[in-house]
């Protein structure tokens, strides 16, 4: 279930991406954190406990929202902007 | 030849906009620094370009108008500055930054530099502050600023400061439900310092409109609440907290936002080697400024809450009145009765300060009620019993020998997140003050970067 409920701005052009292989939708000018937290409920598994997290500050400062690309890639999901044809993980870095 | 290089400002909130502004004004041409992709910083930050539609009114609410005044400040001088956005600055030193944008790092000399560097949320631990859904205010408010979006249906609001009821009211505005708001400063504290808030009637009224607007929709107001824990398995269902009176009590709610005041970012400050002082009010090491935003180091200049939290009004007047220092350094002409005006306003917004701070106190029991089993650094899940242990041990009397010990605040933060709570567990382990465990020192870079970004630097010509 969605952490991030909208609550406005929601006719902006749709953006398509994979989330753990799964289609779904967001919306143009979305982070990754937005578009992955308005489709599930965390953004990635830590690698010292496995528990789940979901970003904290979203400005940039607790460098708790990074996430995996299927290619691999680490993006940092809260200042990073959600685009077309992205395949992304919710698992973690290192239980990919 | 250290005349020939444009000042360089990092940071494009109000102070560093006010800052280009009066440099321009000048005849100077400013290179503007900043990490976001558009102008305006963390409290004016601007919605994405992409289809968003809602007035300045509605992101910005009281504050529409000067968030627009700076706003447009900043395209008046667009084509007159070298505006460099999406542009992390990760190191300062030998008068150069080190920059890296689009994944490619670049050195940037200086010989003169205006640090606007801003803040974050500054926050302690409580079982269950990991959990999906607990974000702190800041974040929540730039969930819905930025995103239209708020971080839960069912939100409570913990913590202090005027960010509790500013963020909470404009969640309420947008619609979501509030749990509550649960504020860790007695009732008593507040209404005592009411009176000093009489400095700056218009900012108290917004307060208690604040406050009276939640009430009226039926939010409850708690004061001298202490959090237990947030519960939940893979997310947070439910604030666990300890009222006034010490009865322990659980809302439901799918959302935490919290914050206790603003921590400054100074770790720029600190490669450029500015000198710093422990400043009680903030209860945090800050770098040294003058009246005018001179720092120890000539030619570094300070401004906004990056060196000092002071709010946005005092960030505005601190940017021009630090342009105009240097200005005044380099040998230019500047306007006397100006700098008396921002001078006087400056010393006002103080005076009003401290009583803001008085009204919303750091809750200095907090740290010892931590557990030890509590994690206190969400990097590398370090735990606040680790921090006591090297401190009962002998082992660290300080913060960076502590850090070195369980590498509390060597993660990929950098201590942004556990340092408040390190400090403040630290100095209570060893029976000093909150000064008496130094500060950590900053290491480039200040934020991770990709190793592909090349770190050797280029030759400063």
């Amino acid at each position: 279930m969605a952490l991030l409920q909208r609550v406005a701005e929601q006719g902006r052009r749709v953006v398509r991406f994979t989330l753990d292989g799964r289609p779904v939708e967001a919306l143009e000018g979305d982070t990754i954190l937005t578009a992955m937290l308005t489709n599930g409920d965390r953004l990635r598994r830590t690698e010292f406990a496995d528990t789940p997290r979901a970003g904290f500050c979203m400005m940039g400062a607790c460098q708790d929202c990074w996430v995996r690309t299927e290619e691999g890639e680490r993006l940092r999901a809260c200042g990073t902007f959600i685009a077309d044809g992205m395949r992304l993980l919710s698992n973690g870095e290192w239980n990919s | 030849m250290s005349e020939v290089l444009p000042p360089v400002i990092v940071g494009a909130g109000p102070a560093g906009i006010r800052a280009a502004e009066r440099l321009v004004a000048a005849g100077l041409r400013p290179v503007v620094v900043d990490e976001a992709a558009r102008w305006g910083g963390q409290i004016y930050r601007q919605p994405p370009d992409g289809g968003f539609t809602r007035p300045k009114t509605a992101l910005y609410g009281f504050e529409a108008g000067k968030a627009d005044a700076v706003h447009r400040a900043m395209a008046a001088i667009r084509d007159r500055v070298d505006y460099c956005p999406r542009t992390l600055v990760w190191n300062c030193e030998a008068g150069a930054l080190d920059l890296l944008s689009e994944g490619a790092s670049e050195a940037l000399p200086f010989s003169h530099l205006i640090l606007a560097t801003g803040a974050t949320d500054r926050v302690l631990p409580f079982p269950g502050w990991t959990l999906p859904g607990v974000f702190t205010l800041g974040g929540s408010q730039v969930a819905l600023k930025f995103q239209g979006c708020a971080v839960g249906r069912r939100v409570a609001f913990l913590g202090t400061g005027p960010l509790l009821y500013l963020v909470a009211y404009q969640y309420l505005k947008a619609g979501v439900e509030v749990a509550g708001v649960f504020d860790t400063t007695p009732f008593t504290t507040q209404a005592c310092a009411t009176a000093g808030m009489l400095r700056d009637p218009a900012t108290l009224a917004k307060g208690l409109l604040f406050v009276g607007w939640l009430r009226a929709h039926g939010v409850p107001i708690h004061n001298g609440v202490r959090p237990v824990r947030g519960e939940g398995a893979e997310r947070v269902d439910a604030l666990v907290w300890r009222d006034a009176r010490g009865q322990e009590r659980r809302t439901a709610c799918d959302a935490i936002a919290f914050g206790l005041g603003l921590r400054s970012e100074t770790q720029l400050a600190d490669l450029a080697g500015c000198r710093f002082r422990f400043d009680e009010a903030d209860r945090a090491w800050l770098p040294e400024r003058d009246g005018a935003g001179r720092s120890s180091v000539p030619g570094v200049y300070l401004a906004g809450d990056g060196s000092g939290i002071s709010g946005a009004d005092a960030a505005e007047l601190a940017g021009e009145r630090a342009a105009l220092a240097m200005l005044e350094d380099l040998g230019r002409p500047v306007e006397a009765a100006r700098v008396k005006e921002l001078d006087g306003r400056l010393a006002r917004i103080a005076a009003f300060r401290r009583s803001l701070s008085a009204a919303f106190p750091f809750p200095v029991d907090w740290a010892d009620a931590i557990a030890d089993d509590t994690m206190i650094c969400r990097c590398e899940g370090i735990t606040a019993g680790a921090v006591r242990e090297v401190a009962r041990s002998g082992q660290a009397r300080e913060m960076n020998r502590a850090k070195a010990l369980t590498r509390a605040g060597m993660g990929r933060c950098q201590g942004r997140m556990c340092s408040a709570t390190t400090a403040e567990l630290l100095s209570r382990a060893l029976g000093t003050g909150p000064d008496g465990v130094g500060r950590l020192r900053a290491q480039p870079p200040i934020k991770p970067l990709p190793v592909s970004a090349g770190a050797e630097r280029r030759e400063v010509a």
